[in-house]
């Protein structure tokens, strides 16, 4: 068979078909939709963390003017409560404590921001001054804020479910093979790190507009989310019941998520709810400041992680035991990401034969925490990445070194870790060499050096990372509490003129799928580029979808679209056997046509789709007419995306001030749709986590007050604090999907921070600093190299 | 309630706000221009760049009725018909976006530093984006996107002039 090179085909660097709209400012996002007679909702939060509501009077407030209804809990306690989709047991067996999360605090108000009432009003000016009349007394209660704390006996429980605030209690792992190795090792390196809590902050709030139509029964809300049939099951089914064939829920352009906008909230169910009972649209646009308060936050672990190594520098062992902040209620995803998307990581590139992990879930009177680009698995990268740098530091071993003689081989694939995983691929001595030399790792000292000469201290830092995406196997999840399948769903219409328009359930917001999507079509069916459709984003379009997150959209989402085209092209083969009075069996089809083989007779793949729909000349006894096929693809497997980031970094010991000098990045994705959009990926990814590692932090007081809850407090990576960025990748390939393909949404943002903090202590090593903690703000610099010299 | 006449993408606009309105809520509730977008509260992230008589500001930050009189220049007046702006292009051909939210503001600034430092380089492309966030790109295309654009805009006239003359109006 000959395979034409396809130049718009899988491979190719093509521009982005949703640019244009982008760049003449016609995108649509949600807050660009205004409906006919539409009202305006403003929620009215809690400024406390932790109260008992005495009670609400909200008469003075629906008198104002404008003001179409006020309500509170008294309207809404009949509503279901937002679920967790994900059910985790612990150590004992007993299943998590789920508080309610109600859509309006009822008797208690659990974090700031924790929404009290919603006024709606004509216009968003007359909401916000009706909710200043709406009189609430609330009876203060201790706030529970840190973690250890939040555990002792007589602390004020965040749920009555968890009277300790413990959600779960969870473990992995073979503890008794564990705690044996550690007992011969002849190292053993300890540390107690903290992974700081972020926030997603797309640049696009969340918002949220509700409709209802009387005359057929049917909701509609746009909202800004990555998973619209998830929303619409989760809101349908739990919070409104409303059946979901009376729901339709569409999720238009959408200005980033890095996960925030996966979760059900309380935003959409409300709106949803109001627009039936006023019979009008209802819209509610979040401002950044309440953004802070009411997206769910991502990260916020405490760990202490030891290894242990024999004499020779092999690992023998890992154990691991974090708390993990739940915030004040358990979001969408929330029970999830520090068990099975965290665990299940911690072999990472390397053959440690015996690992275990503990994980305790908190309870909190802070926002929830939820899945934030990466999700379970930069926690997990950022502890092994630091215990072994620390144990190369220990054992004076060269942590390159350290890591390669470690590394999974080649041959060992499929390997089977000692925490649940089968990885079907990889190369790991490859990424690490092509980054090693795009780094000049060798030519390292020199620099530093040079550096030295000039008054600055420079560091290297290498961070070899793993993830685990593509999720996920719907028969795996479930085994691990998973309350939902995690295919995805795709429909490919051939249009009678030979055009297609594809409905896929994954969700583009910035990751250009009408553009990679079209392509992996293009290549498939060997038409035009440009006569092709990528539609997403509505429920009444798209036969079913779980949504994008967890780099799951090329791997799930492009799998299901290649099996509804391999439908397409088995039944277009008919069709065409039937044109070419041949045998169904002597077709093929490759570069846009059907072929009897070994011939020179055909039909285009235009000629097949218009006898489809014209069918004339048509095997009517045993074919049907038109030409569309849904498909539904449950991947085999997850797939394993890895790689190695090696930072360089510049400190002036004066201030602390940290300068990346250098960032050189190298990735193994498997095959490649689009080079160009993969590059952008990757340098999101790592500017968000070298956020993380520098700058980002949510930062809580005592009392539950988010002290960070703006962009004047809360620390975005801006273009002057970033270098540009190296950018490489090798492929092997995914062995269970038809694309060969493995994601790379969250690499970056998952193997930056170690590179980072790795290179900064690299950086003060003469100073005998050993860890610093993210984000290392120049002062915690500062800090550590003043006490050094104290010493 | 005042009354304001302004131009908006050279069209003379009149209408009716709240003396607390800001003249981004003009442009995309009385004017339905929704290309200039919102992203905060505190003046931070430029979303909602627009030019002011050929100067960028952040929509957010100025009153409509302060805009009075004024020339406003929105994303949605760049274009020339089907032809993008340079700037505008510079960024399709660099993959300077990806969710597209913080773009408008971008190419808005972008075109400002055009006219403003002609000669720009990278750090100095990377201090002027100091009030644009954006949370998709880490940065890296945009910053090669503004490079190229400047270097397309004076392409298309004499130096010294070019950035003006395919900037927005003064
Ligand atoms: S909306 Fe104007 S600066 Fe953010
Ligand atoms: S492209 Fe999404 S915020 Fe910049």
């Amino acid at each position: 068979m000959t395979h034409q090179p396809n130049p718009t085909g899988i491979g190719a660097a093509l521009k982005r078909k949703e640019d244009p709209r982008f760049l003449r400012g016609k995108g649509r996002y949600t807050d660009d939709i205004n409906l006919p007679g539409q009202s305006y909702a403003y929620f009215l939060r809690s400024a406390y963390a932790h109260a008992r509501i005495k009670k609400i009077d909200t008469r003075a407030a629906k008198k104002a003017r404008g003001v179409v209804a006020v309500y509170t809990s008294a309207d809404t306690a009949k509503l279901g409560g937002l679920p967790c989709g994900w059910l985790i047991h612990s150590k004992d067996g007993s299943p998590m404590k789920e508080g309610k999360h109600p859509v309006l605090a009822e008797g208690k108000v659990r974090h700031v921001g924790d929404p009290v009432a919603v006024i709606i009003a004509e216009t968003l000016a007359q909401a916000r001054d009706a909710a200043e009349l709406v009189e609430i007394d609330f009876a203060e209660l201790p706030a529970v804020v840190d973690m250890a704390k939040a555990q002792n006996k007589g602390a004020a429980a965040v749920h009555d479910v968890a009277p300790d605030n413990v959600c779960y209690d969870w473990e992995l792992g073979d503890k008794a093979a564990v705690d044996a190795a550690f007992a011969t090792a002849a190292h053993v390196t300890r540390l107690e790190l903290t992974n700081n809590r972020l926030a997603a902050n797309p640049i696009e709030p969340r918002a949220a507009i509700g409709d209802y139509s009387s005359a057929t029964g049917e909701h509609t809300l746009y909202t800004t989310s990555q998973n619209p049939h998830v929303i619409r099951l989760l809101m349908g089914a739990f919070v409104l019941q409303i059946p979901e064939h009376k729901i339709r829920v569409i999720a238009p352009d959408v200005g980033g998520g890095f996960g925030s906008k996966i979760y059900h909230y309380a935003e959409e169910a409300l709106v949803t709810w109001a627009a039936a009972q006023l019979e009008r649209p209802v819209k509610w646009t979040s401002d950044r400041s309440e953004a802070f308060l009411s997206d769910a936050q991502g990260r916020d672990h405490k760990t202490v992680v030891e290894l242990a190594l024999d004499k020779d520098g092999k690992f023998l062992a890992l154990r691991e035991s974090t708390l993990a902040n739940m915030g004040a209620y358990l979001s969408t995803f929330a029970s999830v990401i520090p068990t099975w998307l965290h665990g299940t990581l911690l072999a990472g590139q390397y053959t440690t034969p015996a690992i275990y992990c503990n994980v305790k879930a908190i309870y909190t009177s802070t926002v929830a925490v939820d899945a934030y680009r990466g999700a379970g698995r930069p926690e997990a990268t950022f502890l092994l990445e630091r215990v072994i740098d620390l144990a190369a530091l220990e054992t004076g071993r060269d942590p390159v070194e350290l890591r390669r003689l470690n590394f999974i081989q080649p041959h060992q694939f499929p390997y089977q870790t000692p925490v649940a995983l089968v990885y079907d691929s990889g190369n790991y001595q490859a990424t690490m060499d092509q980054a090693l030399k795009a780094a000049d790792y060798a030519g390292f000292e020199k620099r530093r050096q040079a550096a030295k000469a000039r008054g600055k201290l420079r560091g290297i830092g290498v961070a070899s990372y793993i993830e685990a995406c593509g999720i996920a196997p719907s028969n795996v999840a479930g085994a691990l509490g998973a309350r939902a399948g995690l295919y995805e769903a795709a429909t490919v219409r051939v249009n009678p003129t030979g055009s297609v328009s594809v409905m896929t359930g994954s969700h583009s917001h910035g990751q250009g799928h009408e553009t990679t999507f079209a392509q992996v079509v293009s290549d498939k069916l060997g038409i035009a580029f440009d006569q092709v459709e990528i539609v997403h984003g509505d429920t009444a379009k798209i036969p079913f979808g779980m949504g994008t997150y967890g780099s799951r959209s090329i791997a799930v989402g492009g799998s299901a679209i290649v099996k509804a085209m391999d439908k397409i092209i088995a039944k277009g083969k008919k069709i065409a056997a039937h044109m070419l009075e041949a045998a169904e069996g002597d077709m093929t089809f490759e570069n846009g046509a059907f072929k009897v083989a070994g011939t020179d007779r055909q039909k285009s793949f235009g000629e097949v789709a218009f006898s489809a729909y014209v069918p004339h000349k048509y095997p009517l006894d045993t074919v049907e007419p038109g030409l569309e096929e849904t498909a539904f693809y449950d991947p085999k497997n997850f797939t394993f995306p890895a790689g190695t980031y090696i930072c360089e970094v510049e400190i002036d010991p004066d201030t602390g001030a940290v300068e990346i000098v250098a960032f050189h990045a190298a990735d193994d994705f498997g095959n490649i749709i689009n080079p160009m959009i993969v590059e952008g990926q990757v340098h999101g990814g790592l500017a968000q986590g070298i956020g993380q590692a520098l700058f980002e932090h949510c930062v809580y007081d005592d009392a539950g007050q988010l002290v960070s809850g703006s962009f004047m407090d809360y620390c975005m990576p801006r273009a002057d604090n970033l270098p540009s960025f190296n950018v490489a990748t090798s492929v092997t390939v995914c062995t269970h999907n038809p694309l060969g393909v493995k994601g790379c949404g969250e690499a970056g943002a998952i193997g930056s921070p170690p590179a980072v903090i790795n290179a900064i202590v690299n950086a003060l090593k003469d100073y005998g600093v050993t860890h610093i903690e993210m984000p290392a703000t120049p002062q915690k610099i500062w800090r550590a190299i003043r006490s050094a010299k104290k010493k | 309630m005042p009354r304001v006449a302004l131009t908006v993408n050279g069209k003379a606009v009149t209408a009716e706000v709240e003396g607390r309105t800001l003249l981004v809520q003009l442009l995309r509730e009385n004017l339905g221009l929704t290309g200039t977008h919102v992203g905060c509260d505190t003046s931070q992230c430029g979303a909602c760049t627009v030019h002011v008589n050929g100067r960028s500001v952040k929509s957010c930050t100025m009153l409509a009725v302060q805009a009075a009189s004024s020339a406003v220049t929105t994303i949605e007046g760049l274009a020339n018909g089907t032809e993008l702006h340079p700037m505008q292009e510079a960024f399709r051909e660099h993959h300077g976006l990806q969710c597209g939210f913080c773009t408008p503001g971008m190419v808005m600034s972008a075109i400002d530093l055009a006219r403003h430092n002609p000669e720009a380089d990278e750090t100095q492309v990377r201090e002027w984006l100091e009030g644009n966030l954006c949370r998709c790109t880490g940065y890296h295309n945009i910053v090669k996107a503004i490079l190229a654009g400047i270097k397309a805009m004076l392409g298309n006239a004499p130096r010294g002039k070019s950035a003006k003359s395919r900037g927005t109006s003064s």
